[in-house]
């Protein structure tokens, strides 16, 4: 298998220069995180005018609000933000499913990453309702592979149409909406501090959702790549 | 004409339905009483809704193959008739959930789902409005048709079907056959199914031709013009 090879190191090249440009400008990076700092240091004055408000439930939404948006924010860079002509430069180069492929991976560990720190943010200034913390990890990186999935795929064809961030928007949320019901589904047993085990029919059906936005997302992404 | 029976068929089985559905026997079940004829309008639109979908997903695979743009127009009709079904339903639903569950939304995840499922097909047509070039229109809502599609399909047939609902059919909850003992209401209820769907086929059918005719014109226009 040649062609897997050569396709492989492709994908691993892609990802590198990802990974370069993303540490080389550190405004985008560091401005994600102020983002996010900003976002849970507002909730924390706000909830601080009268303790223990935040109850689990109000915890869990807050917390799945926060990194949707800003998992939708971090996305739509990816393509929206290119300049025109570098994606000729790169279809010359190489076929879009190695694009698509490293884009992929490159924001899920940007999502993981962003949503882990958007933990650790929370646990410091709010509190920690969260009673079997391996679970609600695993939850996290899968939530943070649904988002990256399906939100690199609509970040292409947002960056197409007029006005993309709001069209990004609009697009991007009915679609994640099913993997965030099961993640807060799962948020709560996790507060409830229920048995793992609980949890495994969940997980099951966001792994299988995920290779399902996974495999269309690779499918489809040529046909927007060619206009 | 030849090839009309099927219109003609469309709107008998459903003035049968409308008729039979308000006037034949039912079964007589607490709570639900006589609204349960609400099942041969709701449901079948429902039913309606997904075929309509099916065949607009259909129609964007095809044009991806092969970039023909009269796909994209029947991608396009049958998503709007599809969209006007499932607004239908979910009003239908409502006034059944008003009078068996005390109030018209009542948070059942499968009401949920399918609110978010015709959220997903508003945004389809946000996203056409929003692209200029016509090619490029067509490709992109192509993509986000099947996306959307297959994004679809855990929120109205797996998740509700996961927790509990007080939907027939969901949550371990037994389907509609446990209410129907002895499968009279069937009689009407497939009736009216194929009535929604080819009578959805019918509209989305003329959709069609008004599009191509507007085309059509705009080409003698601009042609007159030039």
């Amino acid at each position: 298998m040649p062609s897997l090879k050569k396709n492989l190191t492709k994908i691993k090249t892609l990802l590198k220069k990802e990974l370069t440009l993303e540490l080389r400008r550190k405004s985008v990076f560091s401005g994600l995180a102020l983002y996010l700092f900003s976002t849970v240091f507002i909730y924390y004055l706000t909830f601080n005018l009268r303790q223990n408000l935040i109850s689990p439930l109000v915890w869990s939404a807050l917390f799945w609000v926060t990194i949707l948006f800003s998992s939708i924010n971090t996305i739509a860079k990816s393509f929206i933000g290119e300049k025109r002509g570098q994606d000729l430069y790169f279809y010359s180069l190489v076929s879009p499913e190695s694009i698509v492929l490293s884009k992929l991976i490159y924001n899920f560990l940007l999502c993981l990453v962003l949503a882990l720190a958007g933990l650790g943010l929370f646990v410091l200034f709010l509190s920690n309702p969260i009673e079997t913390t391996w679970p609600f990890i695993l939850t996290i990186a899968l939530t943070a592979w649904g988002f990256a999935a399906s939100l690199t795929l609509l970040s292409g064809i947002a960056a197409k149409a007029n006005n993309s961030h709001i069209v990004m928007t609009v697009l991007s949320f009915p679609i994640v909406i099913s993997i965030l019901l099961l993640s807060i589904k799962i948020t709560k047993n996790c507060i409830d501090g229920l048995e793992a085990s609980t949890n495994y029919d969940e997980l099951l059906t966001m792994v299988a959702i995920n290779c399902l936005v996974t495999a269309a997302s690779y499918l489809l992404f040529p046909y927007i790549w060619r206009t | 004409m030849k090839k009309q029976w099927w219109k003609i068929s469309a709107a008998l089985l459903l003035i049968y339905s409308v008729v039979g559905g308000l006037l034949f026997e039912v079964p007589r079940l607490n709570i639900v009483n006589e609204t349960i004829r609400a099942l041969y309008f709701h449901v079948p639109m429902w039913f309606g809704m997904v075929a309509m979908f099916l065949v607009s997903t259909y129609h964007a695979i095809q044009y991806l193959r092969n970039s023909q743009s009269i796909h994209d127009t029947y991608s396009i009709s049958f998503a709007t008739i599809g969209l006007v079904l499932g607004l239908l339903g979910i009003v239908t639903g409502m006034i059944w959930a008003n009078y068996t569950w005390g109030s018209p939304w009542h948070g059942d995840p499968k009401q949920n789902g399918a609110a978010i499922a015709l959220l997903v097909y508003f945004a389809y047509f946000i996203l056409r409005g929003s692209v200029a070039n016509q090619e490029q229109r067509s490709r992109l809502s192509a993509v986000y048709n099947i996306f959307a599609f297959a994004a679809m399909i855990p929120l109205i047939f797996i998740i509700p079907r996961m927790t509990s609902s007080m939907h027939p059919g969901s949550g371990g909850n037994p389907g509609f056959n446990m209410y129907d003992l002895d499968s009279k209401m069937r009689m009407v209820f497939y009736p009216a199914v194929i009535g929604w769907i080819a009578m959805g086929t019918w509209i989305a059918s003329l959709l069609v031709r008004t599009h191509l005719l507007t085309e059509k014109l705009e080409e003698l226009e601009d042609e007159q013009n030039s």
